[in-house]
């Protein structure tokens, strides 16, 4: 809002009419002066991976820019991995294991305790670092991303003691697995980092860890927190790098674990990397979705209108478990829309350092493309697209260039959604990772279940109605392994969090997530 | 008609959100005093006297005296005083003495609670003529409180046909319907209320969520569920309905963040005096401090200011 | 004059009904007391399996657990009925273990359907919990069924190591597809015999008998079956079965066990074929 433009006066001004029909809504939200987070970062002009307690070279000498999206700028060099690099640090996290492992479990709770409180002392910077390297909003960053990290340290530094009664039926003190690769994505960088390392080293196991080649910098600085705390070298490897780092990562012969989050198709690969062992090894995969958020006529609207908007726009819809697909009662279709567009007005997109973000930049180039190839697919298939600010507008490549190019610099694209969507559209059943939501109707709870069980994914759901037998009957119907009633992207390090179907298996965070680090009584891998 | 259920935990979750927003150099400015000249400055205790409401009315009308010395602007009044019935005429005689350059309609509003406020436990004969006698003393506007006991029982009817002659004995003064929120207690409740109050009310007039008797007073979780009833009757058939949290409402950090949610909920038109008020005392002073303190860099004591 | 006895024919166990292979071929063994044949079922056959386990699954799982676990008791019933049969169906191979050997396995067989009728209504207390999330939310995680489940079984002890991965999926609402042993299908067969009147819903178990070479190509990579279980497999076929799961991430758990063993049984085999489901509802007024 403009200084100038406010009336002080008693009395009523020009009235900006929400009205039903036509909503000038682009004019209806006020203005924020900026509000730029403005906690200095140093960041090194250069990282070397950290293998053995210490940051070291890569073995042939090569590394890669990572950039911040927003800006396109270069944020640093980090150390691109090979094979020799994977090597080694797989043969640190070797060496360390025998003294991890045999290390009591208090003990052992005791670090992650530790590396839990220095990651809260050093939360701020940690926001504005993965705001930087990522391009989330620092709203998201400060207010989840890193408190949650924090906390799933905190939560498993206690199971460290207390692993014997992890799993029901245990007779002897569980045995952690040994060295575990695990292989991160970059749309939760610290927080994916911090749910593969905190089960795995309360288990007793040793890790290497290869983040995500766009976001790898907050990793590098928990390295340096391990550093901190006295973490004995060799217990947690980071190889930075790209998809061959990773693959050499998976492929390892000495490694005794792979947990991966990711694609979908990546995961298919690794299983597969997997099945072609000698020796068969423990995996977890935690892949993609299309998750369906059903809202019933009997509803609270405004609630569930929060719950679309948090299922599918946080974190820019770089989400594997967002609300990606709308499935909304016939009844209540015209009124949800409405209030979906209102509402998805106030969402501000922009600089993901100022505080009032949000919606941040897209995380690359290449997720850049990816959301505009779907976008003009799905606008090709003839599903209407609404856009943010672009209200009124019919013309489809208009839509698309306003959609997609917000600012002259940086990857970018403004919340939208796609309405009348058909079941059989691609924007239906394939996985946009972007805030992108495609919305289509049902009329009972059969066919509201049926659409929804009807994908290969089975990450998350969202169910939303006022009666409670109900919830819990579509619940109980609905193949995923996240279950959101009345709310939607809610996460706890207690609460175990993963996948039916094509979406992967093993769970993270709560008992249950332990599980995927422990061997089992019966010996039997999964 | 029945009214949507509200979810209490996402709709706090919501109404959180917006103590998220950063609101920074001409953003605060503009609505710091945005926040000023949406203030009914109130005084509804039993110690009340003449005096003190000469001393809230010239508090109303210039909440900071040497404003132009100081911040070298003249600050806007606030939007109201608000009092009991029987200090009307002396709010009335004040305001008009203190602003009788202006014409009544742009002069500080005179506000009076009514119908046997708090508690509205009286016979109808007597709460409205309660209304009838603050109105001819000279108040533009009325606060009345539902009959809670009767929407609690599920007499929905008997609130809203109490309501409607409310409005009728008002004639020209606006209305404030208090819900009084900290009694209906659950979000479905207050919502239900909120629909009803507004189907019986005339554009231009207020729903208001406490007397400031009864805590808890004004939350932002209970004000949002009344602006979304708000905005759902907009919705329905554009009619304007205003908005006043009243109590427990101190700090302008607060204030700011209810000036957000509501323009992020209703739209930048409801933020205006004639739409949206806080019915507080102690807040004035408060925003006086931030508005001197973002212009000349010092912050001020509480002693600077004179008390409301 | 001794009277011709009349010989079974062994069959197909699909959908509640036992039908011959529609290939027509059949599998010979060649037992003490003469040839027996056993239907060598083919990829049709398990297209049909899978089909009937998918449809009979749901209202399985529905079924409550009180239910499921009678139902299950009523297995180790008939079981104990056909005794004498299968402990002649265990003999009916080549090399034929000792009598008492055969009996003890059958033995072994009952106790452990009883041991996991036990189960089907305490499983969920065990691994279940609630979650004591930081907010406003009541929270718990359950198991669920994945759905259809297909069991490798080992050529060693042919009735024990069905029951061993057979009894742990259906407990908790799955519904399988069985490749018998290989070496000798006839324990299956039987049990097929006894499941039938055990009041288990049709396409809940269905067996085929044949050879696993031919059909684990098919099964491994099935899109339907969301997991599969196997005793003590060849290493040839582990890699089979592991293949296949990147079609679909299907779970597959091999397990390492000797059946005889009073271990080879509890909630980790039946972790096997379960997925986890967290529900969040908010707690307000």
């Amino acid at each position: 809002m403009k200084s100038d433009d406010t009336a002080l006066a008693t009395g009523s001004r020009e009235t900006v009419h929400a009205g039903p029909g036509d909503l000038p809504v682009n004019e209806l939200y006020l203005e924020y002066a900026p509000a730029p987070e403005t906690a200095p970062v140093e960041i090194l002009p250069r990282y070397g991976h950290f293998i053995d307690g210490a940051f070291v070279e890569p073995a042939d000498g090569k590394y890669f820019e990572t950039i911040n999206p927003a800006t396109e700028q270069v944020l640093s060099e980090v150390a691109l991995g090979t094979e020799p690099d994977v090597d080694r640090a797989v043969q640190a996290a070797r060496r360390a294991l025998s003294a991890w492992r045999s290390l009591s479990g208090g003990e052992r709770g005791k670090y992650l305790y530790r590396i839990a409180r220095r990651m809260q002392e050093r939360a701020r910077e940690l926001a504005v670092l993965e705001s930087m390297d990522g391009g989330k909003p620092i709203k998201e960053s400060r207010d989840v991303d890193i408190p949650l990290a924090a906390a799933h340290f905190f939560y498993h530094a206690g199971w460290a003691d207390k692993l014997r009664y992890a799993i029901p039926g245990l007779r002897s003190e569980p045995e952690p697995l040994g060295v575990c690769a695990q292989i991160i994505p970059w749309n939760f960088p610290l927080l994916m980092a911090a749910w593969k390392l905190a089960p795995a080293l309360a288990c007793g196991n040793t890790c290497v860890l290869k983040p995500a080649e766009t976001t790898p910098l907050t990793a590098l600085r928990l390295a340096e927190i391990f550093q901190e705390v006295g973490l004995p070298a060799g217990v947690v490897n980071i190889v930075t790098g790209d998809g061959s780092t990773g693959r050499a990562l998976a492929e390892h012969p000495d490694i005794d674990k792979i947990a991966f989050t990711g694609s979908t198709q990546v995961g298919k690969q690794i299983a597969r990397s997997v099945a072609a062992r000698a020796r068969p090894i423990p995996l977890t995969l935690e892949l993609g979705g299309k998750s369906p958020n059903i809202i019933f006529e009997d509803a609270s609207i405004d609630q569930a209108i929060e719950g679309i908007i948090s299922g599918i726009y946080f974190n820019q819809g770089h989400v594997c478990c967002a609300g990606s697909r709308l499935l909304v009662q016939e009844s209540i279709h015209d009124e949800v829309l409405t209030k979906l567009r209102l509402r998805m007005e106030s969402l501000r997109v922009g600089d993901p350092l100022d505080k009032n973000t949000d919606i941040g930049a897209i995380n690359s180039k290449t997720q850049h493309e990816t959301i505009t190839r779907y976008l003009t697919l799905g606008v090709r298939e003839g599903a209407p697209l609404h856009v943010a600010g672009c209200n009124g507008t019919n013309d489809r490549d208009a839509l698309l260039e306003h959609a997609l190019s917000c600012a002259p610099r940086g990857y970018w694209c403004r919340p939208c959604f796609f309405s009348e969507v058909e079941p059989s559209q691609t924007i239906a059943r394939e996985e946009i990772f972007g805030p992108v939501l495609s919305v289509m109707t049902f009329r009972t709870p059969d066919e509201a279940i049926q659409r929804a069980n009807n994908t290969p994914y089975g990450l998350a759901a969202g169910v939303w109605t006022d009666k409670g037998s109900k919830i819990f009957e579509i619940a109980r119907r609905l193949r995923a392994g996240v279950i959101w009633c009345n709310t939607y992207n809610r996460f706890d390090p207690s609460s175990p969090f993963g996948g039916y179907k094509e979406s992967g298996f093993g769970r993270e965070g709560g008992v249950h997530g332990l599980h995927a680090y422990l061997r089992l009584p019966t010996g039997a891998p999964q | 008609m029945t009214a949507p259920t509200v979810d209490r935990v996402m709709a706090d979750q919501r109404a959180a959100s917006f103590r998220t927003r950063s609101i920074k150099t001409t953003t605060k400015r503009t609505l710091l005093r945005l926040a000023l000249a949406m203030v009914d400055l109130t005084t509804l205790e039993g110690k009340d006297s003449p005096g003190k409401v000469r001393a809230l009315c010239a508090k109303a009308v210039r909440p900071m005296p040497d404003d132009q010395r100081v911040l070298g602007e003249r600050l806007p009044p606030v939007a109201a005083v608000c009092v009991y019935p029987t200090l009307v005429p002396v709010a009335r005689e004040a305001i008009d003495r203190l602003q009788d350059d202006l014409p009544r309609e742009r002069r500080v509003r005179v506000a009076s609670v009514a119908t046997g406020f708090p508690s509205g436990q009286y016979p109808l004969d007597v709460r409205l003529r309660d209304v009838r006698e603050a109105v001819a003393a000279g108040a533009d506007e009325i606060d009345m409180v539902i009959n809670r006991g009767a929407f609690l029982a599920g007499h929905s009817d008997e609130v809203g046909d109490e309501i409607r002659r409310v409005v009728d004995a008002c004639g020209e003064a606006h209305l404030k319907v208090i819900l009084e929120t900290g009694e209906l207690e659950t979000y479905d409740n207050i919502r239900q209320a909120s629909d009803l109050a507004i189907s019986c009310i005339r554009e231009g007039d207020f729903i208001k969520t406490s007397t400031g008797k009864v805590s808890p007073a004004a939350t932002m979780g209970v004000t949002l569920v009344m602006l979304e009833s708000i905005r759902d009757a907009h919705l329905r058939d554009s009619r304007v309905i205003g908005m006043k949290p009243a109590g427990g409402i101190r700090d302008a950090k607060t204030a700011l963040h209810y000036l957000v949610m509501v323009g992020e909920t209703l739209g930048r038109s409801w933020l205006t005096p004639a739409r949206f008020r806080f019915g507080a005392s102690s807040l004035v002073n408060d925003l006086l401090r931030q508005i001197v303190r973002q212009e000349v860099g010092v912050y001020p004591a509480s002693y600077d200011f004179a008390e409301a | 004059m001794s009277r011709l006895s009349v010989a079974k024919t062994y069959k197909l166990f699909i959908a509640g009904a036992f039908s011959r292979t529609e290939s027509g071929r059949s599998l010979k063994i060649d037992a003490p007391d003469g040839p027996v044949h056993l239907c060598r079922a083919s990829r049709k056959d398990l297209r049909n399996a899978v089909e009937a386990a998918r449809k009979a699954q749901p209202s399985w799982a529905d079924a409550n657990a009180f239910l499921r676990s009678q139902i299950f008791y009523r297995l180790a019933e008939m079981m104990e009925g056909k005794r004498d049969e299968l402990i002649a169906s265990i003999r009916c191979e080549s090399e034929p273990p000792s009598r008492d050997e055969a009996c003890r396995e059958v033995e072994a067989s009952i106790d452990r359907v009883v041991h996991y009728a036990g189960w089907c209504d305490k499983y969920p207390q065990v691994v279940g919990c609630a979650n004591p999330v930081s907010g406003p939310y009541h929270n718990f995680t359950i198991p669920e069924p994945v759905g259809v489940v297909a069991l490798v079984c080992p050529d060693a002890r042919p009735l024990l190591g069905l029951v061993s991965l057979l009894a742990p999926a259906i407990c908790t609402g799955n519904a399988v597809v069985t490749l018998a042993s290989e070496r000798n299908g006839v324990p299956a067969c039987v049990l097929a015999e006894a499941a039938a009147t055990s009041d288990l819903p049709a396409g809940v178990l269905n067996i085929l008998t044949g050879l696993h070479e031919e059909l684990l190509p098919h099964l491994a990579p099935h899109r339907e079956v969301g997991a599969i279980t196997a005793l003590n497999p060849t290493p040839q076929y582990t890699r089979t079965l592991r293949e296949g799961v990147a079609e679909n991430l299907k779970r597959v758990t091999i397990f390492d066990a000797d059946p005889m063993s009073p271990d080879a049984q509890g909630p980790e085999w039946i972790s096997a074929t379960v997925d986890h489901k967290t529900l969040w509802h908010p707690s307000a007024t």
